[in-house]
């Protein structure tokens, strides 16, 4: 494996002669060969590479690689990224070439989110970094040509990798590559206005989808070196249990099986970090020397598990270090329900509070009280959890899928007692995280294994280990209440929302802000069942309840919803109503009247056509959609969604309408059928037979995506489509119906609405 | 473990495994054709699509011996150079996010063009109904193949 150490981006430049591939051409060892035939590079590989920066070389034969700092999850930052980088450069995209980067927080600093794939933060956190870096070397360029045709630099203009003077002087990247090397790094560098952008805002095909066609290995499944042996684990059966002992005799003599034992995740104490989420922190691990083998023998193991006492564990996340309590207990979901429902009934903790509710409702000619409920959800990543590690002596590499190398290095550095250093994480492409693979526990695994059998290894889940290990979208509860005078003026408005094991609110978000009257309450309950991060955490559940709420209230206002909404930006435009409102009115606002414009809203809706709109604001990005639907032998056919989306400047046009679809599409399945119910703590859906995903007969016939244009900075786009959606499936369907929903999932395992 | 002859992709191949072994496994393990996916193990997600004599199958339920004389074809046998008119539609529409279930939608949507060659919208559902998109390229996929009909 050779790796390019590069202390500083901003160093001096450096010349290196080798061909520094990184990522997957190099490591995957015999698959090398294939992977390299099977590149299409419309340029031959140069014989010396010059390196600029971090993000960006450029070769004697005028070939350029640019560098995708984040992992890959199908977002296309591996397309989008490079974009950025050589719209600056002012190179022709034929010349480009895309690899995705090492981990290397020396290149990439930026703390813990310098590599990290989540939030919507990809190209918001570095468009900064991006644009310098192709501008930085775009200037560097053109100063070796000043001073090699000796002309002021400011003379030298450049257009798809070519340089050029007034004076007819002309030279390609690749001629002037080797000068440039010379050129010391400027410290500032002047960037392309907007207006000028010819390759942002362009849509480009995903760089990776001539080998994804063709199903070359890019995987972390697809990963093997030499002498590699396979790996599976075995996890307790339920939430709040534990390893009791188990019996390796009848597994130990089976075909192909070379290792059958134990192991802790974490030394005795560890410190973990905020996304060192773990359900099943003990594990038995069989290794062996095929995928087959080792499957067998998984079904063979005969394991005791005990129910654990209530224990807690340091923390040390974002917000500090704190002490986190772990109860005991076999949880239930049905459980689960009553007990969000009895919190729900107390006083929570008050988060915000504008003008007099408690009066304003006491007042009110008329209360308005809905509560909306959500399961936990599965992330099912296509892809299973999985990854290649190689422990030898001090030195670790692996390689696989995950979201946050940065997040969980130290992790392992503590736990294998390595310095991090030593320890080389490369990024394969990841088939889905959805949040997920922010929490890399699996990774943490294969290297122990590894370090135990001495022997490079793949640790593989599978579907049910995937399904079942935990980290989930927690369930989520909230009761929404308006207060209307005897003319249904708004009065008052309040929400108080929990969950399990966190609450949803986002006390700051529309209406906030818009109503003089508000309260924000929460409340959150213990459990033992491992949540994480979910495609727009919180807001995937909260934006429903609300969005439903909303048109509800406007019903009862009797007002149209889009309108409805319309009139509370105003005002909350006009004259906000408390601090720390954490949108742009306008903008909100802006999203609205697209979707309402581009829906033909204005129009009657045609035949047994049935409709919802819904809106939300999160990842700073604004998202509408309205959901067009009909009943048909009693199930819900979702004719057509139009969405507006303003994520500021977007970068490949067809690859975020693609991410839009995705998310409506994504959103629709889990409004409809998504759930992850738990009895006496065992996970009751293990596999695709029992857990419903949307399938494509499911999915709307068409998806008319359209974006604001404004030359904003990017903001959030992954995610901002994915929470408004279940609100217009809810509020669709009440239309088709005459029966509002309020409990997801809304079909389940049904085939048809119960109306 | 007993020695298995396959035809694959047009070429001749021998392994000594298990005869329970899901073909599946067999090409990812032992023959290093790892466009083949493993999604789920039990035949609901068509990640692991190959065809069996042009019939698509899921591998991942498919012991090896019984394959027998019938000729085996991957995403990488489906065409010489990539670019069977589905692989050329898929790129034209930039049908994959993830990509990860991309080559098991491919095999499915090729047998179902073998078969019926102008298949209407309700035939697509039909023929693509076992395979899971869990990133929701599905209008996508369905424009791809109606592209790859008309070529």
């Amino acid at each position: 494996m050779t790796k390019t150490k590069i202390a500083s981006s901003r160093r001096s430049f450096l010349r290196n002669t080798l061909f520094a591939g990184g990522g997957m051409v190099i490591g995957f060892d015999w698959l090398a060969q294939q992977n390299l035939a099977a590149a299409k590079d419309s340029l031959a590989l140069p014989k010396e590479w010059y390196n600029f920066n971090a993000f960006l070389k450029i070769g004697d034969n005028g070939l350029v690689t640019i560098f995708t700092p984040n992992p890959e999850f199908g977002q296309n930052v591996m397309t989008s990224m490079p974009m950025i980088v050589a719209e600056e450069l002012d190179v022709d995209w034929k010349d480009v070439r895309v690899e995705m980067a090492m981990h290397d927080p020396a290149k990439f600093p930026n703390a813990a989110f310098g590599q990290f794939t989540g939030g919507s933060r990809g190209i918001p956190s570095k468009w900064d970094a991006l644009r310098k870096a192709g501008a930085t070397g775009r200037q560097m360029l053109r100063e070796a040509a000043a001073k090699t045709w000796q002309v002021p630099v400011e003379e030298i203009t450049t257009a798809n990798s070519v340089l050029q003077h007034s004076s007819g002087k002309k030279a390609t990247y690749g001629e002037m590559a080797a000068a440039a090397a010379q050129i010391p790094v400027p410290k500032d560098v002047k960037l392309k206005a907007v207006k000028d952008f010819k390759i942002i805002g362009t849509s480009h095909k995903n760089v990776e989808g001539p080998k994804i066609v063709t199903g070359k290995p890019l995987f972390g499944v697809d990963y093997k070196v030499e002498g590699m042996l396979i790996a599976m684990i075995v996890h307790p059966p339920a939430f709040g249990m534990k390893l009791k002992s188990f019996n390796d005799a009848s597994v130990k003599g089976m075909p192909g099986i070379k290792d059958v034992f134990s192991f802790k995740t974490y030394n005795d104490g560890q410190e973990k970090g905020g996304f060192d989420t773990n359900a099943f922190p003990e594990l038995v691990a069989i290794v062996g020397n095929s995928t087959w083998e080792v499957m067998n023998a998984k079904k063979a193991i005969k394991a005791e598990w005990e129910p654990f006492a209530t224990y807690s564990e340091t923390v040390a996340g974002f917000g500090g270090k704190s002490e986190v309590k772990v109860p005991a207990g076999l949880e239930n979901s049905a459980e689960h329900h009553t007990k969000m429902k009895e919190f729900a009934s107390k006083p929570g903790r008050v988060v915000r509070k504008d003008g007099d509710p408690e009066t304003a409702f006491k007042t009110a000619a008329k209360v308005l009280e809905r509560s909306y409920s959500a399961p936990h959800l599965a992330h099912n990543c296509m892809e299973p959890m999985n990854f290649f590690a190689d422990v030898k002596g001090d030195k670790v590499k692996v390689a696989g899928p995950l979201q946050a190398p940065g997040l969980i290095e130290p992790t392992l550095s503590a736990r294998l007692g390595i310095p991090a250093e030593n320890i080389e994480i490369e990024m394969t492409r990841m088939g889905g995280g959805f949040g997920r693979r922010a929490y890399s526990h699996y990774m943490v695994e294969a290297a122990i294994i590894s370090h135990q059998v001495k022997a490079p290894v793949k640790l593989m889940y599978t579907r049910e280990d995937d399904m079942t290990n935990g980290v989930y979208r927690p369930a989520y509860y909230a009761t929404y209440r308006a207060a209307l005078d005897k003319n249904n003026n708004l009065l008052a408005f309040h929400v108080k929302a929990g969950g399990i094991p966190e609450s949803p609110l986002h006390a700051n978000r529309f209406p906030a802000g818009a109503i003089d009257n508000y309260l924000a309450e929460d409340w959150s309950i213990e459990s033992n069942i491992t949540i994480g991060a979910f495609r727009a955490p919180r807001s995937n559940f909260i934006a429903a309840a609300e969005q439903s709420f909303l048109d509800e209230l406007a019903e009862a206002m009797k007002k149209d919803p889009i309108e409805m909404r319309l009139e509370l930006l105003r005002k909350a435009k006009a004259s906000p109503v408390g601090k720390n409102n954490d949108y742009d009115a306008d903008r909100y606002a802006g999203v609205l009247e697209l979707v309402r414009d581009k829906s033909g809203w204005a129009n009657k809706p045609k035949g047994k056509v049935h409709r919802g709109v819904a809106a939300y604001f999160c990842h700073s990005s604004y998202a509408a959609h309205v959901l067009e639907l009909t009943v048909e032998d009693g199930k819900p056919v979702v004719q057509k969604v139009t969405s507006a989306i303003d994520c500021g400047i977007v970068v490949n046009p067809d690859a975020a309408t693609n991410m839009t679809e995705g998310a409506v599409i994504d959103g629709i399945g889990n409004a409809l059928f998504g759930e992850m119910p738990f009895k006496n703590g065992v996970p009751e859906k293990t596999n695709f037979h029992n857990y419903r995903m949307i399938r494509m007969s499911e999915a709307p016939k068409a998806i008319d995506v359209h974006f604001v244009k404004n030359e904003i900075s990017p903001t959030g786009m992954g995610e901002p489509p994915f929470p408004p959606i279940f609100g217009a499936v809810a509020n669709a369907l009440y239309k088709a119906t005459g029966k509002r929903v309020y409990n997801q999932p809304f079909l389940g395992d049904k085939q048809e609405l119960g109306m | 473990m007993a020695v298995y002859n396959l035809t694959i992709n047009g070429k001749k191949h021998q392994v000594d495994v298990d005869s329970t072994t899901p073909i599946l496994w067999v090409l990812r393990d032992h023959l290093n054709l790892v466009g083949t996916k493993y999604g789920c193990g039990m035949a609901m997600c068509g990640a692991c699509t190959i065809h069996l004599d042009g019939v698509a199958m899921r591998s991942c339920s498919l012991p090896v011996a019984q394959i027998g004389n019938q000729k085996i074809t991957t995403i990488e046998g489906l065409s010489e150079n990539g670019d069977h008119p589905l692989q050329k539609a898929w790129l034209e529409h930039d049908v994959p996010q993830c990509g990860y279930c991309q080559t098991g939608q491919i095999m499915s949507a090729a047998a179902l063009l073998k078969d019926n060659p102008k298949p209407s919208d309700e035939e697509i559902d039909a023929a693509m109904h076992g395979n899971i998109c869990r990133c929701g390229t599905y209008i996508r996929i369905k424009a791809a193949i109606k592209t790859a009909a008309r070529s």
